[in-house]
């Protein structure tokens, strides 16, 4: 049986270190602060500035100028800061945030990643995407493994416009784990869903990696 | 009121003498969070077209910066991400509005260096994209720069929580968002705040953007700020998870 999109979530927030400071992305990887392991301190930072983002507000709390990337109203923490976009990204991109978690269209062998636009669609932009993997230390991507039309997503290369070159560094699908030492390594595969074998993970997976 | 005082009594007023169809502005806000509706609400009126607006988001339909789209008044836009406004979609598609997608990190970095006097700076984000098509690229240590120029605007607006009759600045939770940075970056900044107070009432070490990057301030109180996505839980599940 896959791994559903809770199961994915939960097992990229196994990546968390206490003391680390992580951006999510919108999607799947949202749901990752639900699993981050009791006592472990993780700080969440927000693109718009914020760090310390708290639980969704209780009913009749919710706060117009309090919201996260995804224009969702949030809470604050005791120890919540709050600062400039241009702050913001210099965190970013100058490589203060330890991990963030990503979703994708596409990842290449070599750890492109593709996930802001379909040519031939209506673009809505890269946001903060190509800043986060240019500056996070370490980028999971969680996304399935195919896409709805049952085309590969983890491929040689990537077909669609890209977000970074060599960026990802672990893709956890609902199929499949895989993973690499350093941005010189090839992909490993590390992990497979219940009920799946590493044959029917070949075959749904043009991309070169170590089984 | 002495003549050289920045206060102004009301946004139309805030604006006037400083609009010209063709201009560059600058806009403060992130989604609906922190934007000057007050101001846009009046350079909608003004009629003043043909605007290059650099702005993170383009609004929503009938909110921020929808106004002016619907309205036509502006032929081009430098964001990072407009997901949520049809109408833009269908001038975009029409070839009828101009679009200039950049990564977040460089629109704010852009404008705090304009703002800053710096021309340029090299940058990793979008290295290998098709964000560095015809840029200019330094290879520094085995990793690809990409260079970038600072953006300055003829006209900022940005939307501040209080504001002293000086200029001086203070921001409230993620409505700061782009604002201090948009103020630096304008020939004349203009600013609109909830509560327009006299100088001392703001503690001068929490002042977020100093008075002299502010030319033209307005109380544009009240204020019925609106919300994009509305998320919430419910008091009784006793959990403290953290949901972001």
């Amino acid at each position: 049986m896959p791994w559903s999109r809770e199961d994915m979530a939960a097992r990229a927030a196994r990546e968390l270190k206490d003391g680390f400071y992580v951006n999510l992305g919108i999607g799947i990887p949202t749901l990752v602060a639900n699993y981050i392991a009791p006592g472990m301190k993780v700080v969440l930072q927000s693109e718009n500035g914020m760090l310390g983002i708290g639980p969704f507000p209780y009913e009749g709390e919710e706060d117009p100028d309090l919201i996260n990337a995804g224009k969702e109203t949030v809470s604050e923490l005791a120890s919540s800061a709050y600062f400039s976009s241009a702050d913001s990204f210099a965190m970013i991109r100058g490589g203060h945030i330890d991990m963030a978690v990503l979703g994708a269209m596409e990842v290449s062998e070599n750890g492109d990643l593709a996930n802001w636009m379909v040519p031939g669609k209506m673009v809505k932009g890269m946001g903060g995407a190509m800043d986060l993997v240019a500056g996070v230390k370490r980028v999971v991507v969680v996304m399935e493994h195919t896409s709805k039309n049952g085309e590969p997503k983890f491929k040689p290369h990537c077909e669609l416009p890209l977000t970074g070159t060599n960026v990802v560094d672990m893709v956890i699908t609902d199929l499949a784990v895989f993973s690499r030492a350093s941005r010189k390594d090839p992909f490993k595969l590390t992990e497979i869903a219940p009920g799946t074998t590493a044959g029917e993970i070949r075959s749904k997976t043009p991309a070169h990696y170590l089984g | 009121m002495t003549s050289s005082s920045k206060v102004y009594p009301d946004a139309e007023r805030a604006l006037s003498g400083i609009l010209r169809d063709g201009i560059t502005l600058c806009c403060g806000g992130f989604g609906l969070c922190g934007v000057p509706d007050k101001l846009i609400a009046a350079l909608h009126a003004s009629g003043v077209r043909d605007l290059t607006v650099v702005s993170n988001n383009a609004g929503t339909d009938d909110a921020g910066l929808g106004l002016l789209l619907k309205s036509r008044q502006i032929r081009k836009m430098i964001s990072s991400y407009v997901g949520e406004n049809k109408e833009f979609e269908r001038q975009y598609l029409a070839g009828e509005l101009e679009l200039e997608f950049n990564p977040q990190g460089t629109l704010a970095e852009r404008v705090r260096a304009g703002g800053a006097g710096i021309y340029a700076f090299f940058t990793k984000t979008g290295a290998g994209t098709l964000v560095a098509e015809g840029k200019e690229t330094r290879v520094v240590n085995g990793e690809t720069y990409i260079m970038e120029t600072g953006i300055v605007a003829d006209v900022s607006l940005v939307k501040a929580w209080k504001g002293d009759t000086e200029g001086n600045l203070v921001y409230r939770k993620t409505a700061r968002n782009f604002n201090p940075n948009m103020a630096t970056a304008g020939s004349i900044t203009v600013a609109e705040v909830e509560e327009l107070v006299e100088p001392g009432a703001l503690h001068p070490d929490a002042i977020h953007t100093p008075g002299i990057y502010v030319h033209r301030i307005i109380n544009g109180s009240p204020y019925h700020k609106k919300i994009e996505k509305r998320t919430v839980r419910k008091r009784m599940e006793g959990s403290d998870a953290v949901v972001s």
